[in-house]
């Protein structure tokens, strides 16, 4: 006896469960995140005038823009892999799917080197509090990307996406749950742009 | 799927990935309940040694008081310590974990008709999550710095730089993560696992309360998580989310960065920690509405008042926070706000214990072990909701803010509140986990006593309180001229802290006793009408159910007129 809707929809609600389950997961994220931004602004309004924009300022806003461009790339491409997947076109998958890792990998190096001239100039999250809550946030967005890279991964190589020989549609939808995933990571860096460069 | 139903829960399994690494829900359910219980008993050891300590301030722990020195005698370092892990252990490794990890894992999908949990495998990796997070928290105290010892609620700035919290930190995000899994899994199969037939009034009033649960564990916790990074950030990384500008430790001027605020960690922390309190209720409220309504053999009064009384409950629970922070000058206007949100909050609460009050009107009670222990729960839980109201207004909470009144007031609500359900809850299911019944002379043994000793442990801390007496002191305030009245009392709450303990024997011996000598008890001994009973007793490993299910009606349909039997079970046609 199996677990049931894990493939089909369940008739009532509509929805399989893994699908549901990413959502509740998307909203406790939300969440967790939320609490972090809710916290920026306890501190940016607790902080001496002009305090955060001041250290906002040594922050690199074109290779934030590059980063943004990136991202948002790649959540296209999240979305052409699954769709390739709809369309049973399992090279044009493993295509979308490399560029999608291809542009995560770039925004990791992007941001190693934004991190990189931070440390050579000596700014470290002990130096204020607006490059504490800016590490805190980018770092725990990097972890987000990192996971996200890893299932990427393995849906990439043979290891995880020889399931589509055989359970071609339970596949696919693990390929839509990681894009609802990715999608989630990708709408924080939107969110944390505005935030933390341009404000 | 019924071709197969001859074999059905016929799996070849090895002994480890049959009851260590198991995906069975009834198993991950039980090893969540055997654990959560070596804990609560772990946690109520820490305060039977604080407890000696108040009544005799002078004189050697008996038996563990070689732990502490030469003198044998708590400094008030090791006071404070054990203070923050009893606290620390009895909510996110005692309680909730039995309530949520093991009441509803084992029968959620048991009350839903369901072969699972909609995820087994996420299921299996709530439960390691939670043991790996349980044992670094028990591991801090071998450590160089010793256990935690800012409080269970770790307010900066002394817990940046008191000792032990590093390691405390690391432990909650484990336990952290076991929650957030557990509970979106609980969610989903509540959803989408139910039988056919099984609409969402026809529920049972315990799914109900796991539901609504769940949902706050998955809104609630995370802020503390993202508050647990701070708080981590700041002691390992020099970062000062939490320490403001000039702070002076022993002293000199601490060298941060500063403009951080100690209160955005109050406020991130209650964010989560007012929520868990009904984390804590709710399940119970559950567990006592099941076994009420079974054993007046009759309806439960305001069924629906119920379930909306929880929806809204939950909803409002996430917008009180704050008056647990009368006093840090946050301002009148916000003081006002919280003030009428915990006013409005006490309401739905009150709805549902008036509920459980009416439906005992006019029935023909029967006085088994788990019926005293629900019955218990209601004036218990009683004292502890009203005892709160004071503390939720303002001007009152002034006075009485961190008093001996407050330990009495949150004590009431889950000792011989929530405590006491799972209790009955314990009595209650024993016999579908098992097969066999728990015996009733040994069950009684444990409620009189329990019921008693309780009240003389938290009652004389509203005595206490009243007087001024403030909580976290190790001396226990006899350094004040005005406690001086009223620490007589401590030999008192202490010997029945002491007894207590023993009062809990009987449970033990029951447990134990009955798993191998116990009546047999067939599937439905309590004639009870929810969809768990349909199931053999034990329930078939993996499938639970020996054919599928289909329900026919609304959960508690008890005395109904022109029935044969005084109970139709729901999968009855």
């Amino acid at each position: 006896m199996e677990v049931p809707y894990i493939i089909k929809e369940r008739e009532d609600t509509g929805l399989i469960n893994s699908k549901l389950g990413i959502w509740i997961f998307l909203a406790s994220e939300i969440m967790l995140f939320g609490g972090l931004f809710s916290a920026y602004i306890f501190l940016r309004l607790a902080a001496p005038p002009g305090d955060f924009a001041r250290w906002a300022s040594e922050l690199s806003v074109p290779l934030a823009t590059v980063n943004t461009l990136v991202l948002i790339s790649s959540s296209v491409s999240m979305v052409m892999a699954w769709a390739s997947l709809k369309l049973k076109d399992v090279s044009k998958y493993k295509m979308y799917m490399g560029i999608t890792l291809l542009c995560s990998l770039i925004f990791l190096i992007i941001k190693y080197f934004e991190y990189t001239a931070k440390f050579s100039h000596h700014i470290y999250p002990s130096s204020s509090t607006f490059m504490a809550i800016y590490f805190t946030l980018t770092g725990l967005h990097g972890i987000h990307i990192i996971g996200g890279m890893i299932v990427m991964i393995y849906f990439w190589l043979p290891i995880g996406n020889k399931m589509w020989e055989t359970q071609p549609e339970l596949f696919t939808n693990r390929v839509e749950v990681l894009g609802l995933y990715w999608h989630f990571v990708d709408l924080v860096w939107i969110f944390l742009f505005p935030v933390l460069y341009l404000l | 799927m019924s071709s197969d139903s001859h074999d059905r829960g016929h799996h070849d399994e090895g002994f480890i990935r049959k009851y260590i690494f198991s995906v069975d829900h009834k198993i991950i359910g039980l090893q969540y309940g055997i654990t959560a219980l070596f804990f609560l008993l772990f946690g109520f050891s820490l305060m039977a040694i604080m407890r000696w300590q108040l009544a005799y301030p002078d004189t050697a722990v008996p038996i563990v008081g070689f732990l502490f020195g030469e003198s044998g005698t708590l400094a008030p370092e090791q006071y404070n310590s054990l203070g923050a892990m009893h606290g620390t252990i009895m909510i996110f490794l005692g309680v909730v974990p039995l309530a949520v990890g093991a009441f509803g894992n084992y029968l959620v999908p048991l009350q839903i008709g369901a072969v699972d949990m909609a995820f087994p495998r996420l299921n299996a990796a709530s439960y390691w999550s939670y043991f790996v997070g349980g044992v670094i928290m028990i591991s801090s105290f071998f450590m160089p710095e010793g256990a935690a010892r800012s409080g269970w609620t770790s307010y900066p700035p002394l817990s940046i730089f008191e000792n032990g919290q590093t390691i405390w930190l690391i432990s909650m995000v484990f336990l952290i993560t076991s929650s957030l899994l557990g509970s979106m899994n609980i969610i989903v199969t509540i959803v989408q696992l139910r039988a056919p037939g099984l609409t969402w009034m026809r529920l049972s009033v315990f799914v109900w309360a796991q539901f609504v649960t769940s949902f706050l564990l998955v809104l609630a916790f995370p802020p503390l998580e993202a508050a647990a990074i701070l708080q981590l950030m700041d002691r390992v990384a020099g970062t000062s989310f939490f320490l403001p500008s000039g702070l002076v430790l022993s002293g000199e001027i601490v060298d941060v960065a500063g403009s951080g605020s100690p209160l955005l960690w109050q406020h991130l922390f209650w964010f989560l920690a007012h929520p868990e309190v009904y984390v804590l209720i709710l399940p119970a409220m559950g567990i006592v509405a099941e076994i009420l309504t079974n054993n007046t053999r009759k309806p439960l009064w305001g069924y629906k008042s119920i379930i909306y009384s929880m929806i809204f409950l939950g909803f409002c629970s996430f917008i009180v926070w704050a008056h647990h922070m009368f006093l840090t000058g946050m301002g009148q206007a916000m003081s006002a706000f919280f003030q009428t949100t915990t006013m409005i909050i006490s309401i739905p609460s009150v709805v549902i214990l008036t509920s459980y009050f009416l439906s005992l009107w006019g029935g023909s009670i029967r006085f088994n072990t788990p019926m005293l222990f629900a019955l218990a729960f209601l004036p218990m839980f009683g004292i502890g909701g009203l005892t709160g109201l004071p503390l939720g207004l303002a001007a009152t909470d002034i006075y009485l803010h961190d008093t001996y009144y407050v330990i009495g007031h949150f004590h009431y609500v889950v000792a011989p509140g929530t405590i006491f359900a799972l209790f009955a809850g314990i009595y209650y299911w024993f016999p579908k986990i098992t097969g066999k019944k728990m015996n009733e002379m040994l069950g009684k043994l444990h409620f009189w006593p329990s019921l008693i000793f309780m009240n003389g442990i938290f009652m004389p801390m509203f005595i206490q309180g009243l007087a001024g007496v403030s909580r976290r002191l190790a001396d226990g305030g006899e350094a004040y001229a005005h406690a001086s009245g009223v620490l007589h009392w401590n030999e008192f709450m202490t010997t029945s802290a002491f007894l207590l303990g023993i009062a809990q024997l009987p449970f033990i011996i029951n447990i134990i006793m009955s798993l191998f000598s116990g009546e047999k008890s067939g599937t439905n001994p309590w004639d009870s009408t929810t969809v768990e009973w349909a199931a053999p007793s034990p329930p078939l490993p993996h499938v639970n159910f020996d054919s599928e299910i289909t329900v026919y009606r609304s959960s508690y349909e008890y005395s109904t007129p022109d029935a044969k039997k005084d109970f139709i079970p729901q999968t009855e046609k």
